[in-house]
C-alpha cells in the first residue's frame, strides 16, 4: 500500500506509523458521514471512492447520482472519470444532463452533494476556478462544472479536501460555489436549498459549521494529529468545538475495501 | 437521399474558418476523429464550445484551430490538467485564447435555449458566485410571477454540431445509448449537423426501436461512418474508454514539443481515421472490447 496524503505537498507525506495513510483516514471519515443513505451526488476523484465505500459499509441503500446522467449507479469497478461506462451498465436510470440537473438536482431530490476545493474559506465558500487574477491567472483550475449548482441545490453539502495554508485561506482568489455568508439568519432567507457546507473532512480533521455564526468549527481530530498541526495547516485561527473528539480509526474492513476493491491502483494518494 | 459522406468531405463542406463549433459528448461519444480532421484541414479562428473541453480540445487548441473557448469544466477527467489550453490562458503561449465560462447546468441550458428558439433560459444557480462577475452574459432577473430571483443564460446556436452515435441510417437518424450528455440539445441548436457513427445501419433497424433515436435525420446534413471514431473516449457496448491514453496525455501536453510530435505522428502524418485505427493495432482494440450485456427487449406491438 502506498501511504501518503501529500497531494499538494502541504500536509506532510504519508506514513504516520498508524497503519493507514492520511488519505485513507480522510476517505473513511467521509464515507461514514453518509450513514443512513439517501440520494448522493457523486463528484470526480476522492468523492467517487468515498461514496462507493459508503455503499459497501454504512449505507448500502445509498442512491448514487452522477452528473453525467446516471441515477442509481452500481459500478463494478472504480471509475476513473464520472462518465465511465461501468456507471451505465446495471444502473437504475440513464437520463440527459438537462434532466439530471433540472429534475433531480434543481428540484431538490439530492440529499447530499460532495464537493472538492482548491481553496476554502472559514465560511465554506469554495474556489475551483483560478489561483491569482481571473484575467491573468497564475494557475487556471477546472472551474465550476456542476459544483456551483450542487452547492446551491443539494440539501446538504459535504466537502472533502486536503488541508494546508494554501488551501484553507483567509480570502478566496475566486468564489466559484457559495457557502455560508457569516449571517445564518440571512442564509435561511436566501431561498435555496444549499445553505453552505455542513461538514468538511480533511486529511487531518473534521469540521462542522457553527449554527450561530456559520463558521467552520474543528469537531474531530484524526488519530495522531495534534491541534497545533491543524493550526499550522490553515490560514486562520479555527474555532474549536467544546466537545472536540478523536475520529475513530479506520477498521480493517474499511481499509481492505479501499486497498483491494475500490482503489487498488492508488488514485487516493 | 443518402447523406453518407467521408469525414474529409463532411469537414471540408460543413466546417468553415471562423465558425462556432460544438463537438459534444460527456466523456462518452466524444468524436476525436472529427477533431483530428479539423486539425488536418488546418481550420482557423474557430470558437470551440463544449461542456468539458477534454483532451480533444486540448489537441485542437494546441494545434491552433481556435481563437475562443466556451466551456464549463476545463480538465482531464480523473487525471489533471489540459496543458495546451492552460498555456494559452495563463501565458498567452503561443497566442491568447479568449474564454467564456459557465457552470455545467448553465451550458446545458444554453443549448436548450438555442434548440428551443428562446431568448434565454432561467436557472437556480450562480447565486453569490463570482462566475457572473467574470461573464456578464449570465444575468439575474426577477420572476414576474413570484418575485423570485433567477439567473438567465443566453442561447447557444453553434454553426456546426458534430455528434457521435453508436448507429445511424443513411438519412442521419441516429441512435444512442449509454450517457446522453447534451448531444441532442446541441444538435437541435446548431445550424448544421454532422452525425458520425460506429456503423451505418438499415433504416429498418432504426424503425424497430424508435425510442432510441436521439437525433432525427431531419436536422442532419451529413452521416460519416467512422468505427472507433471516439478513441480515447468510448462508445458504450463497442469499446471502453482508453484511460491509459488519458493518463499519458498529461506528459504529452505538458510541454509544446511532445504535443507537436504527437500531432505530427497521429494526425498530420495520417490520411484519415482509418489509418489511425490501423496504426493503433488490432491488439489495442481487442484490449478495449467490453464483455456482453445486452438489453432486454420490449414489445412495441403490431397495430396494423
Amino acid at each position: 500500500v502506498t501511504g501518503g496524503a501529500g497531494g499538494n505537498g502541504e500536509s506532510g507525506a504519508g506514513g504516520n506509523g498508524l497503519g493507514w495513510s492520511k488519505s485513507e483516514m480522510m476517505i473513511v471519515a467521509s464515507a461514514r458521514q453518509l450513514a443512513g443513505g439517501g440520494v448522493c451526488f457523486v463528484g470526480i476523484g476522492l468523492p467517487n471512492i468515498v461514496c462507493n465505500l459508503a455503499k459497501r459499509t454504512v449505507a448500502p441503500q445509498l442512491d448514487l447520482v452522477y452528473e453525467s446522467g446516471v441515477f442509481g449507479a452500481s459500478p463494478k469497478r472504480l471509475p476513473l472519470s464520472i462518465g465511465d461506462p461501468t456507471l451505465v451498465s446495471g444502473s437504475t436510470a440513464v437520463c440527459s444532463m438537462f434532466e439530471l440537473f433540472a429534475f433531480y438536482l434543481q428540484a431538490g431530490l439530492v440529499d447530499v452533494g460532495f464537493l472538492g476545493a482548491a481553496q476554502i474559506d472559514r465560511f465554506g465558500n469554495i474556489n475551483t476556478t483560478v489561483i491569482g487574477d481571473y484575467a491573468k491567472p497564475k494557475v487556471r483550475l477546472p472551474g465550476s462544472g456542476g459544483a456551483c449548482e450542487i452547492a446551491i441545490n443539494a440539501k446538504r453539502v459535504f466537502v472533502i479536501m486536503r488541508q494546508g495554508r494554501r488551501s484553507f485561506v483567509e480570502k478566496l482568489d475566486f468564489r466559484t460555489s457559495p457557502g455560508h455568508s457569516g449571517d445564518p439568519e440571512r442564509d435561511r432567507r436566501r431561498g435555496w436549498w444549499g445553505s453552505g457546507p455542513t461538514v468538511v473532512v480533511t486529511d487531518l480533521a473534521e469540521y462542522r459549521f457553527d449554527e450561530a455564526t456559520g463558521e467552520m468549527t474543528l469537531a474531530r481530530l484524526h488519530p495522531g494529529v495534534s491541534p497545533d498541526e491543524v493550526r499550522e495547516n490553515m490560514a486562520w485561527e479555527p474555532k474549536v468545538a467544546a466537545d472536540l473528539a478523536e475520529t475513530p480509526p479506520p477498521t480493517d474492513e474499511e481499509l481492505r475495501l479501499i486497498r483491494e476493491e475500490l482503489d487498488p491502483q492508488g488514485v487516493r494518494s | 437521399m443518402s447523406k453518407v459522406a467521408t469525414m474529409k468531405d463532411a469537414v471540408a463542406d460543413l466546417v468553415r474558418d471562423g465558425d462556432t463549433v460544438a463537438i459534444e459528448g460527456f466523456t462518452h461519444l466524444i468524436c476525436f476523429a472529427a477533431g483530428h480532421e479539423i486539425i488536418r484541414q488546418k481550420k482557423r479562428d474557430l470558437t470551440l464550445c463544449r461542456m468539458t473541453p477534454d483532451v480533444i480540445y486540448d489537441q485542437m487548441i494546441g494545434a491552433g484551430v481556435a481563437k475562443k473557448l466556451v466551456f464549463s469544466w476545463l480538465g482531464n477527467p480523473g487525471v489533471g490538467s489540459l496543458h495546451a489550453i492552460r498555456r494559452r490562458v495563463e501565458n498567452a503561449d503561443p497566442a491568447p485564447l479568449e474564454i467564456e465560462e459557465y457552470s455545467h447546468f448553465g451550458m446545458v441550458c444554453r443549448y436548450v435555449a438555442g434548440a428551443s428558439n428562446l431568448p434565454f433560459f432561467p436557472i437556480r444557480s450562480y447565486y453569490e458566485s463570482d462566475i457572473p462577475k467574470v461573464n456578464p452574459r449570465i444575468v439575474p432577473i426577477t420572476s414576474p410571477y413570484d418575485g423570485t430571483e433567477v439567473y438567465v443564460v443566453p442561447p447557444l446556436n453553434p454553426d456546426v454540431a458534430i455528434v457521435h452515435a453508436q448507429r445511424a441510417d443513411v438519412n442521419g437518424n441516429a441512435q444512442i445509448w449509454g450517457l446522453l450528455g447534451c448531444q441532442k440539445e446541441a444538435a437541435f441548436a446548431a445550424k448544421r449537423v454532422v452525425v458520425v457513427c460506429e456503423e451505418v445501419v438499415d433504416e429498418s433497424v432504426v424503425r424497430a426501436d424508435p425510442n432510441r433515436t436521439v437525433i432525427p435525420g431531419l436536422i442532419v446534413d451529413a452521416v460519416v461512418e467512422e468505427p472507433f471514431g471516439c478513441h480515447p473516449s468510448y462508445a458504450q457496448g463497442y469499446y471502453d474508454r482508453d484511460n491509459r491514453f488519458y493518463m499519458d496525455w498529461e506528459a504529452r501536453s505538458k510541454d509544446p514539443e511532445p504535443l507537436a510530435a504527437w500531432l505530427k505522428e497521429w494526425v498530420f502524418g495520417l490520411e484519415s481515421h482509418r489509418d489511425y485505427v490501423e496504426k493503433m493495432g488490432a491488439e489495442h482494440w481487442d484490449s478495449l472490447r467490453p464483455g456482453e450485456a445486452p438489453s432486454g427487449q420490449v414489445n412495441y406491438g403490431e397495430y396494423a
